[in-house]
């Protein structure tokens, strides 16, 4: 496959998506610092920690698929990328598991 | 296809960056990015690893030959064990089975050479630097003793804690911390290599295949090459971690397992298991790959099962990696961990059957010839079984509590390691020694050295069950009279002496062949795969023509007409029918011409024009400044800055050397 | 993109003309081994969270963390991934002079993020928390230092491609190189996205918060 067919089906977003999705980020990370003020006047932790886990998934995933271009490259990369991070997650969060339930519950 | 791309630089081209021609010598040797030479040279110093590592059992078994054993020392022993462990593991069969990787690969997809040929170099020099700088403990005040797995609080007190604590006394940093620096950073950055050979590989598998070789029709011995390379890419940064932390904990007092500063030694279990569990699936995988090339030639039949032999293969890599506390079961994680794990080490054992049986299904009805490549693969399938049924009885968890740390444990790894992938090594050399030197290893040579290494390997390691069910504990220097141990260890030891003996055997014959064995021709066994299409040894770029594939056994189909009916017929090169009728080619892949086989002899001016990257001094030049920099961690104090300075230095202008050296020699 | 100044490529440049997949041996090799990190800082990031509440008498993460700095640098290491895109978006389109000044941008933005990890690592050293405090101190230097260190080498190479650039060795068509610089660079922005959550926010979170919350 010539490469310059391949990079027309997949073009790349232009700069001004790129500024968009940066400005997006930007808010992203002060809304991430504002919740964790907001602890200090009462947000309860059950509802902020899984806010603030919801904001880095999403800005990790904006980064991953537009400023990395996974979402327009070729599915090989895209698999060997969540590949690392599936292994990651699930490996190392029964370790976690391991450590933080496993005295009481056996686990 | 066209020459292997290196990354191009602009002209005009400086001459402080010329890239070395030697194609003879020592220079050639160090400067060389082609795989085949790489392959030589992985295969030459892990072999003599393995040598240093048999050693090192001679030593610990002389010692455990009777009890009270007075050869070695506590400390002796404990640094000689532990590096039989690490040597034959990192330093043997990793590399034996990087040497095979090396060198077929690229022969077996029909490609000139791998993605990256420089990338390919530094893996090499890398390894041979890891090893190098483990071993220079010799000098340096020990080797490390804490056994290969180093379990903490170990590791951080020493099995003596009263060796060389004492600062004032002559080094700065005590012997003890030495030693764990040395394993540490030894065990790094021969990780470094196996990374960067495993991203190597597998862009090579995915993108470097001749036209027609889709990823069904690849030998399985590169699909073996290919899962080892993903275990080794996930595996080898969670090690890398757990040794950093290591590092940091005995050398510059962090509290990561010091249970007395708030640490925890198991997460070095969970880290170093984590890591462990895959990694003996890297050494087997190979081996697997080499017995299932094997088996196929010498039975006269295709491979029984492919698809189930890939999709095994897959799936054991994929578990291996859900398995990791069965190697914890007395830690104490707990009976939910301990079932589920136990649980998950049970299922492993199928896609492990499956490849057994297809074996035996290969095997089965087939015309076999009994020549030593096909002996070493059918004794891996014996042995191998019996190592995977005691990893089996490993799984049942209250069942473990009595083997573990016993020698039934020494035991199962041995049936698995040394049944499994020093046989299967064996295997590929007899059957792979005629396509590297041009010459046949001799078969009746190679027949005693089976017969001796086989009943040898035996005596050895399977009196271990036994002792290690009456309860002889491992990685212990000696042990009392009146246990009721003596009998089975002395056996041992003899036994250790047999495959001291095929050894020698097997040298002899290498020796003797390398000039007087019998021509071997391009396809002497009468084989399958691609590889055997071009010359033996091939020529540096391999094909003179890229072989197109149309069939799985590609070679096969070039030799012979089957129309299912009756036996497969042999035909003149080329001729075959077979040929050209792809059984799954997709429309654009049209039967290629039977005359573009390269074995129809040269065509001279086509091969001129073929452009092989050039030799390079930077790969060997960026390898240096690793153990350069690590010897500084071991020395410490103003010798620790200079040479963490001169080692960073090295690699940096390594590797920049690297980019900018142009991409080819100009003519 | 880029079609008619691709059409005469420099010998070797278009190497995903000639492989089996059509795409760029390098390209893939890069994301193989960003794969391969993952599984790096996972173990780093695993440890601290296991460590964290680990403190031998010494300071909590709520005690020792500046939050409003830290949020300062994060927002900076952020803002150079959009450096880093849009230099690769100027030489792809052939803008030489824009590239330079993204890439220069991109590197101080890193350089900042860094000059600050080595005030926040001395302050946090002068107040009696350094890396043998604690596990958790262990794991927080351990793990910020690796990424820091990774930070400094993909300044190394931004810097080395605007030399390379100045110097009129960086033609056009190597834009797949910048691009590969370009995915470890954002690959070091996430993780570093990852930290201040995991590492810094929620730690220091559960340790003011009440814990009935
Ligand atoms: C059927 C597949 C297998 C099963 C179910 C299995 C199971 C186990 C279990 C449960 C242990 C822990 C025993 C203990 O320490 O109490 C163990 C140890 C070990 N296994 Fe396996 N295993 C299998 C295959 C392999 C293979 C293929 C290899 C390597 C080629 C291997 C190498 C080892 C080693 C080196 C140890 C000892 C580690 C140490 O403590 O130093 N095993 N195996
Ligand atoms: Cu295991």
């Amino acid at each position: 496959m010539a490469r310059t067919e391949y990079d027309k089906e997949h073009a790349h977003p232009g700069v001004g998506q790129y500024v968009e999705i940066g400005v997006i980020l930007a808010a992203m990370t002060l809304l991430e610092v504002i919740l964790y003020e907001s602890f200090d006047r009462g947000l309860m932790t059950a509802v902020g920690i899984p806010a603030l886990i919801v904001l880095t998934i999403l800005k990790f995933m904006l980064v991953v698929l537009w400023f990395m271009h996974l979402r327009f490259d070729h599915k090989l990369f895209r698999r060997l990328f969540f590949a690392g991070v599936a292994l990651a997650v699930v490996v190392f969060g029964i370790v976690g598991a391991n450590f933080y339930l496993g005295p009481q519950t056996g686990f | 296809m066209t020459a292997i791309a290196e990354r191009p630089t602009t002209t005009p081209r400086r001459s402080v960056f010329r890239r070395p021609t030697a194609e003879t010598g020592p220079w050639s040797w160090i400067t060389t990015v082609d795989h085949k030479k790489i392959g030589i040279l992985y295969f030459v110093t892990a072999f003599f690893f393995f040598l240093v590592g048999g050693v090192e059992a001679l030593l610990i078994r002389l010692q455990l030959a009777q009890p009270g054993g007075t050869l070695l020392t506590a400390d002796q022993y404990n640094q000689i064990f532990t590096m039989h462990g690490l040597t034959m593991i990192f330093f043997a069969v990793m590399p034996l089975g990087a040497a095979f990787f090396n060198y077929l690969l690229p022969l077996m997809i029909g490609a000139r050479d791998v993605a990256f040929p420089r990338l390919n170099a530094f893996s090499y020099w890398v390894f041979l630097a890891a090893g190098i700088f483990l071993y220079s403990g010799i000098l340096l005040g020990g080797l490390p003793d804490g056994g290969w797995f180093n379990y903490a609080p170990l590791n951080l007190i020493g099995p003596n804690p009263t060796l060389g604590v004492d600062p004032s006394a002559g080094s700065p940093i005590p012997e003890h911390v030495q030693r764990m620096v040395l394993y540490s950073i030894g065990l790094q950055i021969a990780g470094i290599a196996s990374l960067a050979s495993s991203v190597n590989f597998i862009v090579t598998v995915f993108n470097m295949r001749a036209p027609g070789m889709t990823l069904m029709r690849m030998p399985i011995f590169v699909w073996s090459i290919f899962v080892t390379s993903f275990l080794m890419l996930f595996a080898m940064p969670v090690i890398g971690v757990a040794l950093w932390q290591l590092l940091f904990d005995v050398r510059y007092g962090t509290s990561f397992f010091n249970p007395a500063s708030g640490g925890d030694p198991v997460l070095w279990q969970h880290m170093f298991w984590l890591f462990g569990h895959p990694e003996v699936y890297i050494l087997i995988l190979p081996a697997f790959g080499m017995v299932s090339e094997v088996l196929p030639v010498f039975s006269r039949k295709p491979l029984f099962g492919y698809s189930a032999m890939v999709f095994s293969m897959i799936a054991i890599a994929f578990l291996g990696w859900g398995v990791w506390a069965h190697h914890m079961f007395a830690a104490g994680l707990g009976p939910v961990a301990n079932s589920a794990f136990g649980l998950s080490t049970m299922f492993i054992a199928v896609p492990t059957g499956v490849k057994i049986f297809n074996w035996l299904g290969t095997m089965w009805g087939g015309r076999i010839r009994i020549t030593t490549p096909l002996l070493f693969a059918a004794g891996l399938v014996g042995m191998f079984t019996i190592g995977g049924l005691s990893g089996v009885t490993h799984s049942i968890v209250p069942h473990d509590w009595q083997q573990t740390d016993t020698y039934y444990v020494v035991a199962h790894f041995h049936y698995v390691l040394f049944g499994g992938s020093i046989f299967g090594i064996f295997s590929a050399t007899y059957f792979y020694f005629p396509k590297v030197t041009g010459r046949m290893l001799d078969e009746k040579l190679g027949k005693l050295h089976f017969a001796l290494m086989i009943i040898g390997f035996n005596v050895t390691f399977f009196p271990m069950h036994i002792l290690g069910l009456w309860g002889m504990p491992r990685r212990i220097y000696t042990y009392a009279d009146g246990m009721g141990w003596n009998f089975w260890n002395l056996v041992e030891t003899i036994g250790a002496f047999i495959i001291a003996a095929a050894i020698l055997v097997f040298m002899v014959n290498v020796t003797r062949s390398l000039r007087h064995g019998a021509v071997a021709g391009n396809d002497p066994w009468d084989a399958r795969t691609v590889e055997w299409l071009t010359t033996s040894p091939p020529p540096p770029y391999n094909f003179e023509e890229v072989p197109h594939v149309s069939a799985r056994d590609e070679a096969w189909h070039r030799k012979y007409v089957s129309d299912g009916s009756q036996a497969p017929r042999r035909v003149p090169a080329g001729a075959s029918p077979d040929h050209g009728t792809p059984d799954d080619a997709s429309p654009g892949e049209a039967a290629v011409p039977a005359a573009e086989a390269p074995a129809h002899g040269p065509a001279h001016d086509g091969a001129s024009a073929i452009h092989m990257p050039s030799p390079s001094y930077y790969p060997a030049i960026a390898a240096l400044g690793l153990p350069i920099a690590g010897w500084g961690v071991v020395a410490g104090g103003a010798v620790q800055v200079a040479l963490l300075v001169l080692g960073g230095t090295i690699i940096i202008s390594g590797l920049f050397g690297w980019v900018l050296e142009p991409s080819a020699e100009d003519h | 993109m880029a079609t008619t100044d691709m059409s005469a490529p420099l010998p070797g440049t278009d190497d995903a003309h000639a492989t089996t997949l059509g795409l760029a041996n390098d390209k893939m090799a890069m994301w193989t081994f960003i794969g391969s990190e993952c599984l790096f800082f996972g173990a780093l990031i695993s440890t601290y969270l296991i460590y964290f509440g680990r403190t031998n008498e010494g300071p909590a993460p709520a005690g020792i963390f500046d939050i409003p700095f830290t949020s300062a640098s994060t927002f900076i290491l952020l803002m150079s991934s959009l450096g880093m895109v849009l230099a690769l978006a100027a030489i792809q389109a052939g803008d030489m002079r824009r590239f330079r000044t993204w890439t220069m941008a991109t590197a101080l933005m890193g350089a900042t993020f860094l000059a600050g990890q080595f005030y926040e690592f001395s302050v946090f050293a002068a107040e009696g928390f350094n890396l043998t405090t604690s596990p958790f101190s262990s794991s927080f230097f351990v793990l910020t230092g690796f990424h820091g260190l990774h930070v400094a080498l993909g300044i190394l190479m931004l810097l080395s491609m605007w030399a390379a650039s100045m110097m009129g060795r960086l033609p056009q068509q190597l834009h797949t190189t910048v691009e590969n610089i370009g995915l470890y660079w954002h690959f070091v922005d996430i993780v570093w996205i990852i930290i201040f959550t995991v590492v810094y926010l929620i730690p220091a979170a559960i340790t003011i918060a009440p814990p009935t919350g």
